[in-house]
């Protein structure tokens, strides 16, 4: 789950790591509140979950409070992207004598984390990687060791970090990393790090991304699901339990296991068609779920046909194709329907489908077979 | 032969007395598995259809002399699962458990390599192993497999593990070993463990390779493969339609920025001399034409 800026902020400051004084806002009388209570000069920044906000101009310096009321009048209600302004973070604007980056990941392939620390911030640092790697001091942390404070003063030391910033940058990154883990982030970034005129290190920006396996030990990850602007559909199906990423095709995909509907999208893809989503009802998967999750499926306008592809492991294929029956007892399924059903139970499952057999409601043997069927309904 | 697991192996099943513990140990047993025991905290003594259930690992691998472990628990306990059953004395653990957090997994890893270089991890979050005829442990469907030989299967994803087996049995043609190394961003055991297994194994004569989108574990395996591989080997890769920046299904399974994709990891798969099918059906199909060649 990714954060809004000003969430990463404010989980950042749980660990004591310093930031902008600064507060959100949802209307232009609650920014110049804000604004009047951080101080002036303010920026004010759009909260969207994408980049290039500033050139789209969804980041403004604001002097006083009139200016505030013009900058946030103007970019509450901005599209960015495809993304629409509906919060902003209003925050002390910051001199700054130097920009730094840094972040912590988890380095796959060498089962460690990673930190990446650089004296250039300011900039994507994909592009630094890019065009002058040696200015990134990466840093292999073990796992079960951690990050320490001198082995964080060795690291600001080889990342060049002006002398001024060193002690307090090496505090900041330990914290930084106790974020990260205790915190159990995917990627805790800070862009740019900096150090002020006076002297003082802090974050500037925040980007946090969470893993969601980790939630049932920090409930207080629930209010960050609450400000989640997702698609309609992706919202319905999340209230369902389903697995499901909205895409722009017209052919509608039920598969069961990651792996399967991947490949669902890609075969489709193959034969000329597109598909309008990612769906994967899970191992174990039984009538309800297969229910539920034609029902997702049906709400999206696009979809003009429908794909269920199906390979039953622990899931039983005779327990999806009575949720297909159910699912078409319950609700009117607008696009016609074709199944490949193989696995645990598929004579069963294909069984208890053969009597409802139709134009509108078809099984293929092979998946190959099937992807062309819905392409050749979805064109129809 | 088969690799990880034979006929020999004696199995726990760590959750044994839960729901899903119980539906698959049994069905393990059922196959023809050396399902020896179960551990679960607190109802040592009892026993789930006849197979003894011990307080810890320990306890159960001293009275049945057990080497596998079957780690069915909830993601919260599942790390601490895995550390009990290296100390315990078991030196190949496999666990289904899914949505473990990153950081949990992390840190077991480590664990396992420092305190006990001589573990194997299998998953978390994969779907096993099953050596047709000699042993399965995970939740695998035993009957879709063919004993025999001659084909390995590694495979990041579940239900296109079965898919290969499928595909494979169908032609008639057997497996050694089929292993599901799991979709979650750090395995235990990765793909080139696998084809570093099939490749020194004399009945394994040809590997499946099923991949997805994420990370670079297919990138490094053709380079493996480039340098040790002697046996031929066909792979597929899901995702190649897969948007950037959204995890499909398996929390492994993301494309970062241009890093992960799938057609990345095909290419260099071709260039290390591996056969690239676009999707199961042709992977399979290209599978009996090398195996009818042999």
């Amino acid at each position: 789950m990714d954060l809004f800026e000003y969430q990463g902020k404010q989980y950042f400051s749980r660990f004591g790591i310093a930031v902008s004084p600064g507060d959100v806002a949802d209307t232009v009388d609650e920014a110049v509140a804000v604004a009047d209570r951080v101080g002036y000069p303010v920026v004010v920044k759009a909260q969207v979950k994408v980049g290039g906000r500033g050139k789209a101009g969804g980041v403004k310096l604001a002097i006083d409070a009139d200016e505030v009321r013009l900058h946030a009048g103007n970019i509450l209600g901005l599209d960015i992207k495809g993304h629409v302004v509906r919060r902003l973070w209003i925050e002390r604007s910051s001199d700054i004598a130097k920009e730094y980056y840094a972040s912590f990941t988890l380095d796959r392939a060498n089962k460690s984390h990673l930190g990446m620390l650089s004296a250039q911030g300011g900039v994507e640092i994909e592009v630094v990687a890019e065009e002058n790697p040696e200015a990134i001091a990466f840093l292999s942390i073990d796992p079960t060791r951690g990050l320490d404070i001198e082995t964080s003063r060795r690291w600001v030391h080889e990342a060049e970090l002006d002398e001024a910033a060193r002690e307090q940058a090496a505090q900041l990154l330990v914290k930084l990393y106790d974020c990260y883990t205790t915190g159990d982030c995917d990627l805790a970034e800070i862009n740019p790090l900096i150090l002020t005129p006076d002297g003082t290190v802090h974050a500037l920006d925040a980007k946090v991304t969470l893993d969601e396996n980790a939630s049932f030990r920090h409930p207080e990850w629930e209010e960050y699901r609450a400000t989640e602007t997702e698609d309609p559909r992706e919202k319905m199906a999340k209230e369902k339990g389903l697995n499901y990423i909205g895409l722009d095709g017209t052919i509608g995909i039920i598969a069961n296991g990651a792996g399967l509907a991947m490949s669902t999208l890609d075969v489709v893809n193959q034969v000329g068609g597109s598909a309008a989503n990612f769906l994967d009802i899970g191992g174990g998967a039984n009538a309800d779920v297969m229910a539920a999750a034609l029902e997702v499926i049906n709400a999206d306008p696009k979809v003009t046909a429908i794909f269920v592809n199906i390979f039953g492991g622990i899931t039983r294929v005779d327990e999806v194709a009575k949720g297909v029956l159910e699912a078409l007892a319950r609700v009117t399924i607008k696009a016609p329907i074709v199944l490949r059903l193989d696995g645990t139970n598929a004579v069963e499952g294909r069984a208890i489908l053969a009597p409802h057999l139709n134009d509108r409601l078809s099984t293929e043997p092979t998946m190959l077979d099937a992807a062309r069927r819905a392409v050749s309904l979805a064109n129809a | 032969m088969s690799i990880f697991v034979d006929e020999n192996t004696k199995v726990i099943v760590q959750g044994l007395t839960g729901g899903q513990g119980k539906f698959h140990g049994l069905r393990n047993r059922d196959y023809g598995t050396k399902v020896v025991g179960g551990v679960t905290p607190g109802k040592g003594g009892t026993d789930v259809d006849g197979i003894p259930v011990f307080n810890t690992v320990k306890e159960a691998v001293e009275a049945t002399g057990a080497t596998a472990s079957f780690v069915v628990v909830p993601p919260k306990f599942a790390s601490a699962a895995i550390v009990e059953a290296a100390e315990g004395g078991i030196t190949f653990i496999v666990c289904i458990t899914e949505g473990i957090p990153a950081h949990d997994e992390a840190v077991t890893y480590n664990r396992l390599v420092e305190d006990f270089p001589d573990v194997r991890l299998l998953g978390p979050n994969c779907p096993g192993i099953i050596s047709p005829g000699k042993c399965n442990i995970g939740i695998t469907s035993g009957d879709i497999a063919l004993p025999g030989g001659p084909v390995g299967i590694v495979s990041r994803s579940g239900t296109l593990t079965y898919q290969a087996l499928y595909e494979l049995t169908q032609h008639g043609i057997g497996q050694t070993t089929c292993v599901g190394i799991g979709g979650d961003p750090v395995p235990g055991t990765n793909f080139i463990d696998c084809l570093a297994a099939f490749e020194a194994d004399p009945e394994t004569k040809a590997v499946m390779m099923i991949g997805e989108i994420g990370g670079s574990e297919e990138e490094r395996a053709a380079e493996w493969i480039k340098h040790n591989m002697t046996k031929p080997v066909v792979s597929y890769i899901a995702g190649v339609t897969a948007p950037p920046g959204r995890k499909m299904g398996h929390a492994g399974a993301i494309i970062s920025g241009s890093k992960g994709t799938a057609q990345a990891k095909m290419d260099a798969l071709a260039a290390a001399g591996v056969h690239v099918c676009l999707n199961p059906t042709a992977a399979g199909e290209k599978m009996v034409e090398i195996v009818q060649a042999l």
